[in-house]
């Protein structure tokens, strides 16, 4: 992995992962299919066989118990890092994570501390349907004492992954899976012991901002080079955590353009896109040029037929769509056509090499 | 001093701070919700004969007496339920969030089965980094109809982890009987040992019998045979939450609280001693050093300043 003159995110997850087990002789990390021979989509691939089953092992089918064993570990002193395969089933725990580790540190005065990073992947695509695909990002956020990390680039995720495992607070770390195979060259792969960015500009421009996270991140990259052919430039800003306080790059990036649009790969109502539009609208209020938008998913749980998915989530044509319609601007037909026109895999999948079935 | 003694002095302990508790709750300064341990002290008191201040417990809702047969602070329990900064959580947690950590009683939690696996991860921990030390988790009934039981117990047993569950079978989950929760002849014991621990089941109201029982499965435990659960069957003198006595509400049968009440920890331990020729003075004395102990707690919280609302935003992430 390490010659290679290129990497991918789920080689990153799985680097930081080792990383922080050889810096941290006490961590321990598991979950279920952890140390199976898929290794969790490759992104825990040899931590069983580097630490030993005391330290990395597969799990009992027990989201809620297994959830507070690793509270209880973490607040007994040993770091702990969880992985769930998909985010819905994690929804078993919420009683571990909502009443104890999340408020344990304030609970109990400050006299004990939850070093504990749960890792949810979200699936997408090839009819992973209403239970297989659900981006609650907002819940956690919403949850005082939870850090909420969610990642979109391979050349940050080691060192976000490593800076939340080593982190002393309960950290959510959410994971797109369409991201899991995302190429970068390994010479950009900075220090991961570097405090990460929690917003990242991606690119400038004047005209208008994007806001977005997770895998949205790369669709706004795609639909701001569409943006920049058709003569508006923008800003990406993607906010990769969910923290109000760590904002003021967007900000910024609002008060200069004027006009922004939030990307959410969740529901749009009461979503992560909501909160940061509120909080734009309050901190931004007298630069703004035109209402902020928000662009997630509709509110109705993601159908499983490929037939019904078509529509369900938007893509980078959907923002340059949306940015071009509020500036009032047409898009010239011999351009509109070329829209898209890269894409010739079906909409299900993230690439060639996804093959299903999660 | 001998082993009945002792244990009498520590039941009797329990029992007068909770009536001192229950006493001064309707003064409406103590203002939290509160689950008295009077009835079940004995199950505490001969489980914590057998512990060291290394071993760790986690708790419930109903912690009071774990907390203090485990040594926690009986200062800083009381000043938590006035809700003052000396308190063991500064008045972030009450009654029911219970914390001393130089005591090993790592906390109680307010959500039924929740606080169980905490102490398995508190076990995990101990037997990853070779501790010479245990866990202990400290439930109801109620809590063996929790999925967070099963799935506490099951890895338990997998891994062998050093870890003690005692469940408190006292009948009643709030108002609801056994007969509305399980069905007709479940053993709790019977099922703790389909999952794979070591369990048997005690009277819970003779403390000598908790003790001596709780004594040979810790001995297993630390010699890492595994985990263990031991049912100790007891009853609860007062509401499910409050001070007060509520059998005027008829929820359970006159008979069955009169058998518990002949055999009342406190009365059992007493007339016991009181055969083995324990003076009145002797009795006196004991309740003196008490109430003195008990009255001192109760200035010394009422005097001890309330936190400061400024720092409500302290601790919410770790620094």
């Amino acid at each position: 992995m390490q010659n290679k003159a290129m990497t991918t995110f789920a080689e990153q997850v799985n680097r930081a992962q080792h990383e922080a087990m050889k810096a941290d002789p006490g961590m321990l990390v598991f979950g279920l299919g952890l140390t199976d021979p898929k290794g969790i989509f490759g992104t825990t691939s040899g931590l069983g066989e580097a630490f030993g089953e005391q330290r990395a092992f597969d799990m009992p089918t027990a989201e809620n118990g297994m959830t507070g064993i690793a509270v209880g570990a973490a607040l007994a002193g040993s770091r702990v890092l969880m992985t769930h395969q998909r985010l819905d089933f994690f929804l078993l725990a919420m009683d571990q994570l909502v009443n104890n580790a999340a408020k344990w540190h304030y609970m109990f005065n400050g006299q004990m501390k939850v070093p504990l990073t749960i890792r949810l992947i979200i699936g997408r695509g090839w009819g992973q349907g209403p239970t297989h695909a659900q981006n609650l990002q907002s819940w956690f956020a919403h949850i005082p004492g939870l850090k909420v990390i969610v990642p979109s680039t391979t050349d940050a995720v080691a060192n976000q992954l490593y800076s939340a495992i080593m982190d002393d607070s309960p950290v959510i770390f959410i994971e797109h899976r369409w991201l899991h195979q995302q190429q970068c060259e390994q010479a950009r792969i900075g220090d991961i012991t570097a405090k990460p960015q929690s917003v990242r500009i991606h690119r400038t421009g004047t005209d208008f901002t994007i806001v977005a996270n997770s895998y949205m991140v790369l669709e706004a990259l795609v639909a701001a080079k569409q943006l920049s052919a058709l003569g508006v430039e923008t800003d990406v800003v993607e906010t990769s955590e969910l923290e109000p306080a760590t904002w003021q790059p967007v900000y910024d990036s609002v008060s200069k353009t004027g006009r922004v649009i939030i990307c959410d790969s969740a529901h749009t109502s009461f979503s992560v896109a909501s909160e940061i539009m509120c909080s734009v609208t309050e901190k931004c209020f007298g630069s703004l040029k035109q209402v902020p938008i928000r662009m997630g998913l509709p509110d109705y749980p993601e159908p499983t037929s490929i037939a019904l998915t078509k529509h369900f989530y938007p893509t980078a044509d959907s923002i340059t769509k949306m940015v071009m319609s509020s500036l009032q601007r047409e898009i010239p037909k011999s351009v509109y056509q070329n829209i898209g026109n890269d894409r010739t895999r079906p909409h299900d999948v993230p690439g060639e090499w996804f093959k299903g079935p999660f | 001093m001998s082993a009945l003694l002792k244990y009498y002095q520590q039941v009797l302990r329990i029992r007068r701070i909770e009536e001192a508790i229950a006493a001064r709750y309707s003064e409406q300064q103590m203002r939290c919700p509160t689950h008295l341990s009077i009835g079940q002290e004995a199950v505490a008191v001969g489980i914590s004969a057998n512990l060291t201040t290394a071993d760790k417990v986690y708790s419930s809702h109903r912690a009071h007496a774990h907390y203090l047969a485990k040594g926690g602070s009986l200062e800083r329990l009381i000043a938590e339920l006035y809700g003052k900064e000396t308190g063991c959580t500064g008045g972030r947690g009450g009654s029911m969030h219970l914390s001393d950590l130089a005591a090993g009683f790592v906390a109680s939690t307010a959500i039924v089965g929740n606080s169980i696996p905490l102490a398995v991860g508190n076990a995990l921990h101990q037997q990853v980094q070779c501790l010479n030390e245990m866990s202990v988790s400290y439930f109801g009934e109620g809590a063996t109809e929790e999925g967070a039981f099963y799935e506490s117990a099951n890895f338990a047993a997998l891994r062998k982890l050093p870890v003690l569950f005692v469940c408190e079978n006292n009948r009643y989950s709030v108002y609801s009987p056994m007969s509305v929760r399980q069905p007709p002849n479940r053993s709790i014991v019977e099922l703790a040992k389909a999952i794979g621990l070591n369990a048997v089941d005690v009277d819970g109201n003779d403390v000598e019998q908790v003790a001596s029982v709780s004594a040979q499965l810790i001995d297993g435990i630390r010699a890492g045979n595994g985990p263990a659960l031991i049912e100790c069957h007891t009853y609860r003198h007062r509401e499910h939450c409050g001070p007060n006595f509520d059998d005027d509400l008829g929820y359970r049968p006159e008979e069955e609280v009169q058998h518990w009440l002949s055999r009342d920890p406190v009365k059992v331990l007493a007339d016991a001693l009181s055969a083995q020729g324990l003076s009145q003075a002797e009795f006196e004395d004991l309740e003196n050093q008490v109430q003195r102990e008990i009255e001192y707690a109760f200035d010394s919280a009422l005097a001890a300043p309330f936190p400061d609302p400024a720092n409500n935003g302290q601790y919410v992430y770790a620094e």
